[in-house]
């Protein structure tokens, strides 16, 4: 059962944590809070209307992590290969502000709360004998931590750079004193505890 | 064959005559829903959106997991171009990439 969810009789998904691996997910949820960021409104309690209507940024995010997380809706690699002229590329990417403008903030906020919902579940675990503890999550919250622990493996891969399956599969014959070694391992472990999750909610 | 969802209502003007019941018009401009291929994401998650996002059936769902592997993408959707970006955006708030074009064929 360690690094394994498996589903719960009645419903929702269970896996057994210890202590070193609720601290690795909840500082890595902290993270990935910290990059994408408070609301249109900040910290500050403002008019809750206002933050309704902001709009959203018009310019791709520069860091490569936020860039994976919220990409163009237009362009991509089709448009690439069709040989998008520069009238049609500036066409698409002015398209793609216009559906940041009025999406983005969406994204991020429903982003946020997947990460929220995670640090949540973790705060609220009572210890379990000889440390660790038993995290049992009900639907909606296994839902919120599936996607969750994609978008953090989104982030470490993006660092990693992984970029297509070679790099990949590079990463499981790394040398143990290759410095990206212990987040090869946390990516790994966290493709183990998604894919059990996934298992447990796929109809 | 591509994947469609609720297709745009048409109006569609009745024929005179009852010959011809094959020639259904296309809608003006058909938009598609691209995912596009990543080491990162899942088999199995992928799967799991296209199932619960689009509520394809578990065969369907596989195969376009399973183009978006092979192929580098596959259109997962059909549609006017607000319903593609709703797709878009929903496809992003679980972490695929996706875009959306025109469908020119």
């Amino acid at each position: 059962m360690p690094g394994h969810f498996e589903p719960v009789p009645g419903g929702g998904a269970a896996v057994a944590l210890d202590d070193v691996e609720i601290s690795i997910i909840r500082s890595l949820a902290v993270q990935l809070l910290e990059l994408i960021g408070p609301g249109p409104g900040g910290d500050a309690e403002e008019d809750p209307l206002a933050e309704l209507f902001a709009e959203g940024p018009s310019e791709p995010p520069t860091d490569a992590v936020l860039r994976r997380l919220f990409p163009d809706a237009y362009g991509g690699p089709a448009a690439d290969e069709e040989g998008a002229s520069p009238q049609d590329a500036d066409e698409l990417r002015a398209y793609s502000s216009e559906f940041r403008r009025f999406t983005e903030n969406d994204l991020r906020a429903g982003k946020r709360e997947d990460a929220l919902a995670v640090i949540r579940s973790l705060d609220e675990l009572s210890p379990a004998g000889e440390g660790g503890a038993v995290l049992k999550l009900g639907h909606e919250d296994s839902i919120r931590w599936m996607r969750a622990l994609n978008d953090l493996r989104l982030a470490i891969g993006t660092r990693l750079e992984i970029d297509d399956e070679q790099d990949a599969d590079l990463l499981y014959r790394l040398p143990d004193e290759d410095a990206r070694k212990p987040m090869v391992m946390a990516y790994l472990w966290l493709g183990g505890l998604q894919e059990t999750l996934v298992d447990t909610l796929t109809p | 064959m591509g994947p469609v969802t609720a297709p745009a209502p048409l109006e569609i003007e009745q024929p005179e005559t009852t010959e011809d019941l094959s020639a259904v018009p296309e809608p003006d401009v058909p938009w598609i829903t691209l995912v596009h291929n990543d080491p990162v994401n899942l088999m199995s998650y992928v799967t799991y959106v296209f199932q619960t996002y689009f509520g394809y059936s578990k065969d369907k769902a596989t195969k376009l997991m399973l183009d978006v592997h092979h192929k580098g993408r596959a259109v997962v959707s059909s549609g006017t171009r607000e319903e593609m970006e709703r797709d878009v955006q929903a496809m992003h708030g679980y972490g695929l990439w996706a875009t959306l074009q025109q469908d020119r064929k």
